[in-house]
């Protein structure tokens, strides 16, 4: 049976890893290699490096984290943040990444994910989406870190992404990012609904129980959580055990 | 030595990185002598069945490799895995190594998406060395699967259908998942396989 899955994501800037609450306030911490190795530890089933360096410089110390991390962890690795070119695909797989995260460059130009995974295979596409409510009862599409409303309506660019051969989609809701009262069950709903590629839930998760009830109450396939891991609150072990008692099927170790 | 047969498809490298984590002497090759020298042999793969055969004909390895398994172990990673049975229906009918009996089609399973992506437990079939432990969950990514003879399978995992996930004959091996991404479990399988 397929195992429900538990990511941690590591923000990553000049090499370490860094967590922002609401995108803003973010506090640097650690080597992002020996986090990764801690998860994997734990039992996490794959790890996300999001990598919020800015500068061409920055690229390539991201790279050699990537590298490392991938002759140390054997679980599959995705990489995402500042992805734009087919190139950028590439340096990042070769480096030793599984997957690839397009976010704000897919919106701007979608054709990326189709080029990307004609090239690649869709296994290495993952388009992650910030969406928030429009206030009339659907949910818009943002990009630049939440900041920018791109009057883009979810469902319609949700299906795209799926036309387009995306293999995944990593669903942020911003209305619950960083509020830490759980994920937003309505707007993945709203997606798993819609489109037949597997869905990951992330933004908003505060306690153990709401892995549990993203998993019940939706048909995400996996869930996503930074902070809480990352300052040692729960461990990816508390949670599977939490979620295995549960009868949610989950992969130990 | 392992050797890792380059032929021009897919990702050698994570299979490189886990063996090199586990202290395992390998070289990525696409020499026959190397295939000879070797004790056994991995043949990795990603992307489509015809261009994969087509490439690896064009490396002029299928004699040797087919030769080799005669004296060594074999281990074919998805679509290398793919690769081991006689006929594959990626796109069009191409015909495989025929090292196992079977073929390659298309997944069908009941209401669930294709690609199969994800971690999924391995169901034991056929006693086989590599495995040992029922229930063990390893990570799979592939939209294609064996169709083969029960007495092939060491391992099945459930996926809306049974899915020949650890299949075998003679010194042959092929594993449908990755088991350079399955952690644990999956290097395990590794060890294993340079115990043979």
């Amino acid at each position: 049976m397929l195992a429900k899955r538990i990511i941690p994501c590591l923000d990553v800037r000049n090499g370490k890893v860094v967590k922002g609450v609401n995108f803003e306030g973010v506090k640097d911490v650690g080597d992002p290699v020996e986090l990764a190795i801690e998860y994997n530890r734990q039992g996490a089933d794959e790890l996300v490096f999001y990598d919020i360096t800015a500068s061409y410089e920055g690229r390539g110390v991201m790279l050699d984290v990537v590298k490392r991390t991938a002759q140390n962890v054997f679980v599959p690795l995705c990489v995402g943040g500042g992805i734009s070119s087919v190139e950028d695909f590439r340096d990042t797989l070769r480096a030793g990444a599984d997957k690839v995260s397009v976010n704000s460059q897919a919106v701007k130009n979608p054709k990326l994910i189709s080029d990307a995974a004609e090239i690649f295979g869709s296994q290495c596409v993952v388009v992650g989406i910030d969406a928030k409510r429009d206030g009339k009862g659907g949910f818009t599409v943002y990009i630049n870190g939440g900041r920018v409303d791109m009057k883009l309506d979810l469902g319609e660019w949700v299906r795209e992404i799926e036309e387009r051969g995306a293999g995944e989609i990593c669903l942020n809701s911003i209305d619950t990012d960083g509020v830490r009262g759980g994920f937003d069950i309505e707007m993945l709903n709203f997606v798993c609904e819609r489109v037949n590629i597997p869905v990951i839930a992330s933004g908003g998760c505060g306690s153990i129980n709401h892995f549990s009830e993203v998993f019940e109450k939706t048909n995400s396939s996996a869930a996503l959580a930074a902070s809480l891991f990352h300052f040692g609150e729960l461990t990816v072990g508390e949670v599977k055990e939490y979620l295995s008692e549960r009868n949610i099927p989950v992969r130990t170790v | 030595m392992i050797a890792i047969i380059d032929y021009g498809a897919g990702n050698l490298f994570s299979v490189k990185n886990a063996l090199d984590f586990l202290g395992f002497e390998n070289k990525i090759t696409a020499s026959a002598d190397d295939l000879r020298a070797a004790d056994r042999l991995i043949l990795p793969g990603v992307g489509a069945f015809p261009d994969a055969m087509r490439m690896l004909g064009e490396s002029g390895l299928i004699g040797v490799i087919k030769e080799e398994v005669q004296k060594k172990p074999l281990l074919g990673i998805c679509l290398g895995m793919q690769m081991l049975f006689e006929k594959g229906y990626e796109f069009k009918e191409t015909e495989g190594l025929g090292l196992i009996k079977g073929s390659v089609k298309l997944m069908k399973p009941d209401d669930l998406p294709v690609p199969h992506i994800g971690w999924n437990s391995l169901e034991l079939n056929e006693k086989c060395p590599l495995l040992e432990k029922e229930g063990e969950y390893v990570y799979f990514v592939h939209s294609f699967a064996a169709d083969c003879p029960s007495e092939n399978v060491a391992a099945y995992c459930d996926y809306g259908m049974k899915v020949p996930a650890l299949v075998f004959s003679g010194n042959v091996y092929g594993a449908q998942f990755h088991p350079e991404k399955s952690g644990e479990t999956g290097l395990n399988i590794l060890r294993r396989f340079n115990a043979l």
